[in-house]
């Protein structure tokens, strides 16, 4: 009996050990934006000064972490901090609505993701982002139908002659099913969400996204439109091509905005870094210089139902 | 007896500052080193705890049933068809097939490599192998998995049919990443051995090749397995790498070279898009306590291995 103990004693003291190293990573994030929010409670609402903590989707990201550069060398705001944090709609919606964090940055409504927590949330659209079904330069097809879109995506059509293009199997180059990107583009695009069919790819990011897309033949994916260039073949929608005009007339359906959440009515150095972002300097200067859409520009509006309304 | 009765004789001098010092010394060195081991252990534990909470609130708040989770073959979370469905049968099978396949493929080179470099050629070879086999372990997985992407995975579309990405370019670049720790095991392994079994087989009349074949690979067998499972455990952990080249569509392939998961890479995949206490959210989790549990079966494997190798 006591032969026994020490082994199993230092089994599982191992097993603990690896059991650490194995799951160390997956905290640091959480941990590591819990205690960047901690700091914001000392702001001082008087003179505008304090830490602006921001977190959430990676496809806003560039356009915050490049705003708040501005932001705080501007001399009236740098005594102000802001930190720009990715780790995806979830996690943003999440942390703005638990307190966490200061401003949630999401591609989705609040309304999609979370139930009675999006009550409290008040949205700030800051930005447009457009997306077009692409694929990889052999197929031989330019211009696809919402319907034809939808057999490719649910797997009624295998092959790219059955949509007018060369005798080639189709590959779908997905987004993960819970990604802002892909409920934006099965939401406008397709009309109906889809499972992820045996056989497709599914990759976190638009730049793999990318790279799978121009080198596997036969590949089809989508992308915002800030990623396309000719390695790519741009697809129109319902005849309908992929620009900044098409969408902001509104004859181009695939967009969705790029949402800042704020939980009730923001601080007032939260609401300076909004109005910053939605200030004329930066909507017509970093927002189209990284690719997104000002909202500003558009002429129709949509609510977190879908429906349009110029 | 004599010696007990001189003892203190000889200390009683010593006694006065110095001792006070050392004493001290002690005392400090011995806090703080269980201070240490005290919060390692604390830290341990609540991990431990904390994925567990989050990992069985799926069964037990969201109602998911065991069997379902883990032979369920439909991973929906989103409820794209109806109910929520949480089968992860495809990720378990993505990660074993995975960390099998590159521990198939690893381990006869490392193997070949330690003995290159313990019996074969013990000067240069050493000294060659050695800096590589470190370099190896030093390169971080994005790497690999970028490597893998723009080089195995377009290798493997021309060659075989199929889209290159899936089970097999996942086992390709695992099996370079497992190499280091199946190496550096095995050469330990075959450095350890008593002069003395080589000696005498040679002394026997026996060739290199037969003392190798015969004698040290069979002496040598545990400890090497133990190093396969080490690098298997290391393979069934690894999640960026993998991800990047297996495609990650939640099914069962039904070939080498089509899209797979492993858990994880949907643990990395999903964890940023889903809102935390979300039941998706949990059957991550509940995924990383899998994750958790396996490691601990393959330690459970290694020890019982070594625990052989002593007899």
């Amino acid at each position: 009996m006591i032969k026994m103990k020490k082994p199993l004693l230092m089994l599982c003291t191992l097993a603990l050990v690896i059991m650490l190293a194995a799951c160390g990573s997956k905290n640091t994030e959480d941990t590591s934006s819990a205690s960047g929010a901690a700091t914001d409670d000392k702001s001082t609402a008087t003179e505008l000064s304090g830490s602006i903590l921001a977190v959430g989707s990676t496809a806003l990201q560039p356009l915050v972490e490049q705003a708040a550069q501005k932001f705080m060398a501007e001399s009236q705001y740098s005594k102000i901090q802001v930190q720009v944090q990715g780790g995806g709609s979830g996690t943003g919606l999440t942390q703005v609505a638990g307190g966490q964090a200061d401003i949630g940055n999401s591609d989705v409504f609040a309304e999609e993701k979370l139930k009675d927590e999006a009550k409290d949330l008040v949205d700030h659209q800051v930005a447009v982002v457009a997306m077009a079904a692409v694929t990889n330069p052999d197929v031989g097809v330019d211009n696809l139908t919402k319907q034809q879109l939808v057999d490719i995506f649910t797997g009624k059509v295998t092959n790219w002659k059955e949509v007018g293009g060369k005798d080639e199997q189709i590959v779908i180059v997905n987004r993960p099913a819970s990604s802002g990107t892909r409920k934006t583009f099965e939401k406008y695009a397709l009309g109906t969400s889809t499972e992820d069919l045996k056989g497709s790819i599914q990759e976190e990011s638009s730049g793999t996204v990318k790279k799978i897309v121009s080198e596997s033949p036969g590949a089809i994916g989508y992308l915002a439109l800030s990623y396309l260039d000719d390695k790519v073949k741009v697809l129109k929608y319902e005849g309908v091509e992929a620009t900044v005009e098409n969408v902001t007339s509104g004859k181009y359906p695939v967009w969705a905005y790029e949402h800042m959440y704020t939980k009730g009515e923001p601080k007032p150095e939260v609401k300076a870094f909004l109005d910053y972002i939605a200030s004329d300097a930066i909507q017509n200067g970093d927002v189209v210089e990284l690719g997104y859409i000002p909202v500003s520009k558009m002429e129709v509006k949509r609510d977190a139902e879908g429906n349009i309304s110029k | 007896m004599k010696t007990i009765d001189e003892r203190p004789v000889q200390v009683q001098p010593v006694r006065g500052t110095r001792w006070k010092k050392h004493h001290a010394e002690d005392v400090a060195g011995r806090s703080y080193t269980f201070i240490c081991a005290a919060l390692l252990i604390v830290i341990i534990l609540s991990i431990v705890y904390f994925v567990a909470s989050k990992g069985l609130a799926t069964f037990f708040r969201d109602g998911v049933s065991l069997g379902d989770f883990l032979f369920g073959t439909t991973w929906d979370p989103e409820g794209n068809n109806g109910e929520p469905m949480y089968g992860v049968l495809p990720f378990i099978f993505g990660s074993f097939a995975t960390s099998v396949l590159a521990a198939l493929i690893a381990s006869p080179l490392s193997i070949c490599a330690s003995l290159f470099m313990t019996e074969i050629v013990p000067g240069w070879g050493k000294k060659l192998l050695q800096p590589v086999i470190e370099l190896l372990a030093g390169i971080p997985s994005v790497v690999y998995g970028f490597i893998g992407l723009t080089v195995v995975v377009p290798f493997l579309r021309n060659v075989f049919p199929g889209q290159g990405i899936g089970i097999a370019a996942g086992a390709i670049v695992l099996s370079v990443m497992i190499l280091p720790t199946i190496t550096s095991v095995a050469a330990d392994a075959l450095a350890s051995l008593p002069r003395g079994l080589k000696e005498s087989s040679f002394a026997l009349g026996a060739t290199r090749w037969q003392t190798i074949s015969r004698v040290i690979l069979p002496t040598v067998l545990p400890s090497i397995l133990t190093g396969v499972v080490l690098g298997m455990a290391r393979a069934f952990g690894e999640a960026l790498a993998v991800q990047m080249v297996i495609g990650n569509a939640p099914h069962i392939p039904r070939s080498l070279f089509e899209s797979a998961s492993t858990l994880t890479s949907v643990i990395t995949l999903d964890m940023g898009n889903t809102v935390m206490g979300s039941a998706h959210s949990n059957a991550l989790w509940s995924m990383a306590l899998a994750l958790m549990f396996m490691t601990f079966v393959f330690v459970m494997i290694v020890r019982l291995l070594e625990r052989r190798h002593r007899i």
